[in-house]
This record gives structure tokens, C-alpha cells and sequence, in this order.
């Protein structure tokens, strides 16, 4: 991985206020290993994007930070716990602390926007129902959906369910928040109404803020730090301004929309598709530019 | 030999496979049975929500079928025993092959057409859309949450149900017995009533919550392990349909055939 300047030394993951420490983490589907030793480290009240392209592994790489994948080596260290080795009742816990925000928001359709926001509160905690509806309000009022709590999901537009989730993933006051491609399938306008509300959340709550994309403007818009994942290897790392400097070919290609060169040519196409190969399929450590 | 391997890896398959059911009813009966006492109150508005659409959404038509059910049980009996002028004992043929057998089973294979399918597309479409990941991420068990109220729904409904099969079976023999074969309606009931001890009843109520766990636990499970894309929730629903009913004719099998050596049969 080249490490950009302004990035922080690996040394320093005990430092008090890492939240979350990924080290030298693996995750294998059967025979087939998707990151292949993937390090990362988010401080409280940070906005960390991963960045990547379809399949680079960087959704992988968020479902085991949240407990939903087992990685098959490495640590993954949040708010002092192991979750690569965390007994179910620890990561019950420690789950109560995060709120994840799902591509499709993952809303549950046979309960109101309202009953989503509560689920949590009411499965967690000893709260009156005149208190969990207050705080539903609430919740759903930091996320510009205030009225809507008796509307069904298939009621709302694509961009209003993402703001419930976020909602519903606010409702047991997160320390972490972690969103899964949160501009995906939106247009520009409610895309940035979504980046807006990550700016917002991050002020208001300081909260520690990881985001998978491959969405440039959101990732530079909100990143503190970003990391660049390619094909289960992290390639970059670093503030948005140095990787918007960097000059590694692959962040080049990435930032720069380039097509894969090797397929750019009609005969090398014609070729892959009669052949059954492909010159893309290239090394990591090539990619890398290492 | 080849053949031999692949028969040994079925089996193998076919053991863990219902090893993972066990499990899952496992938990399913802990979060129901256990759970109370550890301070997870039962999810009755759930279990009642999942009771009504298991067990009186099926009504009418179960009604319907079993009615049918005991009507042409009766011709078929009457077709042999009126050969011995012994057409008498059609109450009798009839109310033991309902309570014994028909009306469990029966019961069964329409809760799983209706049911059963409906628990693996349901939690199947909640894993394609990522709501079961979304359960985890809020520390919600989804055994918990989604598999124990269908559990409790199906374990209370299924012997209900049965009971109702029952019935309308003996109703759908009696109907042939008063209009062919010189019965009351009240000289029926009480020949049905005389042919049958009370373990009659409760083997094939036995059998019944046996068959509610199945299902539950089949379909929660194709469910549960539903792969990605919208088609494979068609496909574990046809998948839990298929299971459950070879399932449950084993479970019979293997009720049957130890209340029989036990002596109850």
C-alpha cells in the first residue's frame, strides 16, 4: 500500500482515540480470499471513505467491520474489543454502540418508517412508548422526515428511505455509523441532500463515520481520510487532498475514470471475448504500481 | 463404488441438514419456552399476528378438504364393507383414519402449501433485501425476532387445526352415512364417538406439534439460507415446500411406527 503523505503511522493504532482498528485483516469466501491483509484505522469523531470499484472488496470489507462477515485472519479492533474473536453476547454490545445505514436501507416493509426507528429502542431498552415516540420524532427529525412516521417504506422514494435507515440506525445514539454506498441510485440533488446530512450528523454528533462509495464527489465532499481498496488490497490511503496529489497509477485511473487500458483497443476486446481471457486481469502488485 | 460414494455423501448431507433444523428449533424452543424466564418476554402480538394468518386463514379451506376428505373415506370403506353387510363400521373407518392419520397429515401438507412457503418467502425476501443483516447490525436475533413467534404460532394452530380436521372429516362421513347407509346424524356421531379411545386423539395431536415443528423449522430455515438475487427466494420456497413434505411423512413414519411398539398403536 503506498502510504501518502500526512498519513498516519501504524504504530500509532493504540493511540487512545482509534476507535476502530482493521490489522492485516483476511476474509475467504470457500476457497476464493477477497481482502488479502487490509489495514485501516478510524479516530473518534473521524469520516473515513472507503473507496473502490464493483467487486474490489470494499462492501466485504464494511460487513466484517459490523460482525456480518467472519474474517478468516487478522483483527478487527472496535472500542476495545476483537470482533475477529468476540463472544456473541460482546458483540451484542458492541453492536448497540454502531448503526449501519444499508444500500437499499433495508427498512423493514411491514412496520411504518415510525416502527423502524423504535425497533431498537424498544428491543434495547425499558423506555415508556410516550418516550420512544418523542424520540422517534427526534430521529427522524435530524433526518428531515419529521410527519412521516406513519408512512409504510414502499411509501417513501428511494432517497427518503435512506434517510429513514439512517434514522433507524441513529435511534440507540451510535458512536460509530457506518453506511453502505449512501448516494447509490439517487440523482445528484438527493445524493448531495445525503452527503449533507453525513456533513451534519458529523458536526452535530461527532460521531465516527465510515462510508463505503465509489461516488468521488460524496467521498471528497465528506472524507477526512480515505483508503482506495482494489481487488482486496488497499493500494492508497490518506487525506482527500493527498490522494487528489497522488500520482500512483492506479488512484490516477481511479480518480480519473479511465478505462482499464488493456480492454480499450477493439482488437484486444475482440480477443478477450473470443479467447475467453483477459489482459486486465493483471497482478495487484502490477496495478499497484508498486 | 462410485455409486456408494455419492449415496454415503447424500446421507451426510441429508444428517446435517436436519442437524441445522434441530438447531434452529432448538433455539426457536428456547426463545419460546426458556426465554420468559430469562427476562425476553414472548412476542405475543407476533405470535398472535402469525397464529391468525397459520390457523384461521386456513380454515375454510381446510374445512373444505377434510369435509371431502371424510366423504370419500367413507365411500371407499363402505365400498368393502358393505361386501360383508358391515356398513356400520364406516363411522368407526372413518374417525380412526381421520384422527390417526388423515387429519393430521392433511392438515399439514395444506399448512405447508400455505405456511410454510409463506415463512421462506418472507424471511427469504428479507435476506435478499438485507433487512436480516440489518437485524444483526441492531443486535436483534433473528431467530428471535422473526423464527419464535411463527414457532409459537405453529405449535399452538397446527393441533387446532387438527382438532378442526377432524371434525369436519367425521361431518364428511357422516354426510355419506346418513344419505347412504341408514344412520341419524346423532347415531353417527355416537358410532365415531365409540370407535375411538382418547389415544386415538392425542397420538395424531401429538404428531400434529410434531409436524408444526417441522415446518416451522423448514421453511425458517430455506429462508434464512436464501442466496442472493430475488430468484432464489422462488427458489427456497419451493425448496421448503418440497423438504417439509417429505419431512413430515417421515416424522409420521416415525411416530406411527413407535406409538404402534410402544403399544399405542
Amino acid at each position: 500500500m503506498e502510504k501518502l503523505s500526512g498519513e498516519k503511522n501504524g504504530a500509532d493504532t493504540k493511540a487512545a482515540d482509534v476507535l476502530i482498528s482493521v490489522r492485516n485483516l483476511h476474509v475467504r469466501y470457500a476457497q476464493r480470499e477477497i481482502l488479502h491483509g487490509i489495514n485501516l484505522e478510524a479516530h473518534s469523531g473521524e469520516t473515513v471513505v472507503i473507496l473502490g470499484g464493483s467487486g474490489s472488496g470494499k462492501s466485504t470489507l464494511l460487513r466484517t467491520m459490523v460482525g456480518l462477515e467472519k474474517p478468516s485472519g487478522g483483527e478487527i479492533w472496535i472500542a476495545g474489543k476483537n470482533l475477529a474473536v468476540i463472544s456473541a453476547p460482546d458483540l451484542k454490545e458492541i453492536r448497540k454502540k454502531m448503526g449501519m445505514s444499508f444500500q437499499g436501507g433495508a427498512l423493514f416493509g411491514s412496520m411504518t418508517v415510525g416502527e423502524n426507528v423504535a425497533l431498537p429502542l424498544r428491543e434495547h431498552t425499558k423506555l415508556e412508548e410516550s418516550t420512544i415516540e418523542i424520540m422517534v420524532r427526534l430521529k427522524l427529525e435530524h433526518v428531515g422526515l419529521l410527519g412521516y412516521e406513519s408512512y409504510m417504506p414502499s411509501q417513501l422514494s428511494g432517497g427518503m428511505k435512506k434517510r429513514a435507515a439512517v434514522a433507524r440506525a441513529l435511534a440507540m445514539d451510535p458512536a460509530i455509523l457506518f453506511f453502505d454506498e449512501p448516494s447509490a441510485g439517487l440523482d445528484p440533488i438527493i445524493a448531495a441532500g445525503i452527503d449533507n446530512l453525513i456533513l451534519q450528523l458529523k458536526k452535530a454528533f461527532h460521531m465516527t463515520i465510515i462510508v463505503v462509495t465509489h461516488e468521488l464527489a460524496s467521498a471528497f465532499l465528506i472524507a477526512d481520510r480515505m483508503i482506495l481498496i482494489d481487488k482486496g488490497y488497499v493500494v492508497a490511503a490518506g487525506t482527500p487532498e493527498n490522494m487528489r496529489d497522488c500520482t500512483q497509477p492506479r488512484v490516477r485511473q481511479f480518480l480519473d475514470r479511465v478505462a482499464e487500458p488493456e480492454v480499450a483497443g477493439e482488437m484486444d476486446y475482440l480477443q478477450m471475448l473470443t479467447e475467453g481471457t483477459s489482459n486486465t486481469e493483471g497482478t495487484v502488485e502490477d496495478k499497484r504500481g508498486a | 463404488m462410485e455409486i456408494a460414494a455419492q449415496i454415503g455423501d447424500e446421507v451426510t448431507s441429508g444428517l446435517a441438514y436436519i442437524g441445522e433444523l434441530a438447531a434452529l428449533g432448538w433455539r426457536a424452543a428456547y426463545f419460546t419456552f426458556v426465554g420468559p424466564f430469562r427476562g425476553r418476554p414472548i412476542r405475543f402480538r407476533s405470535a398472535i399476528s402469525q397464529a391468525m394468518q397459520v390457523g384461521v386463514g386456513a380454515l375454510p379451506i381446510l374445512s373444505l378438504i377434510t369435509f371431502f376428505i371424510g366423504l370419500i373415506l367413507a365411500l371407499q370403506s363402505a365400498y368393502e364393507l358393505r361386501k360383508f353387510g358391515a356398513l356400520n363400521y364406516v363411522a368407526g373407518a372413518v374417525a380412526l383414519s381421520m384422527t390417526r392419520e388423515l387429519g393430521p397429515l392433511i392438515t399439514a401438507i395444506l399448512v405447508i402449501g400455505r405456511s410454510g412457503s409463506a415463512f421462506a418467502a418472507e424471511i427469504g425476501t428479507m435476506r435478499v433485501t438485507e433487512e436480516i443483516d440489518a437485524l444483526e447490525t441492531m443486535a436483534i436475533d433473528p431467530v428471535d425476532f422473526l423464527v419464535t413467534p411463527k414457532f409459537l404460532a405453529m405449535i399452538v394452530m397446527l393441533p387446532c387445526l387438527t382438532i378442526w380436521a377432524n371434525a369436519m372429516g367425521i361431518l364428511g362421513g357422516a354426510l355419506f352415512g346418513v344419505s347412504a347407509a341408514n344412520f341419524t346424524w346423532g347415531r353417527y356421531l355416537q358410532a365415531s364417538l365409540d370407535a375411538l379411545y382418547l389415544r386415538d386423539i392425542t397420538t395424531g395431536l401429538i404428531k400434529s406439534v410434531m409436524f408444526g415443528i417441522t415446518i416451522t423449522a423448514v421453511g425458517c430455515y430455506e429462508g434464512l439460507a436464501t442466496g442472493a438475487g430475488p430468484e432464489e427466494v422462488g427458489r427456497s420456497t419451493t425448496r421448503a415446500v418440497v423438504i417439509s413434505i417429505f419431512l413430515v411423512v417421515m416424522v409420521d413414519l416415525v411416530f406411527t411406527a413407535l406409538f404402534f411398539f410402544l403399544g399405542n398403536g
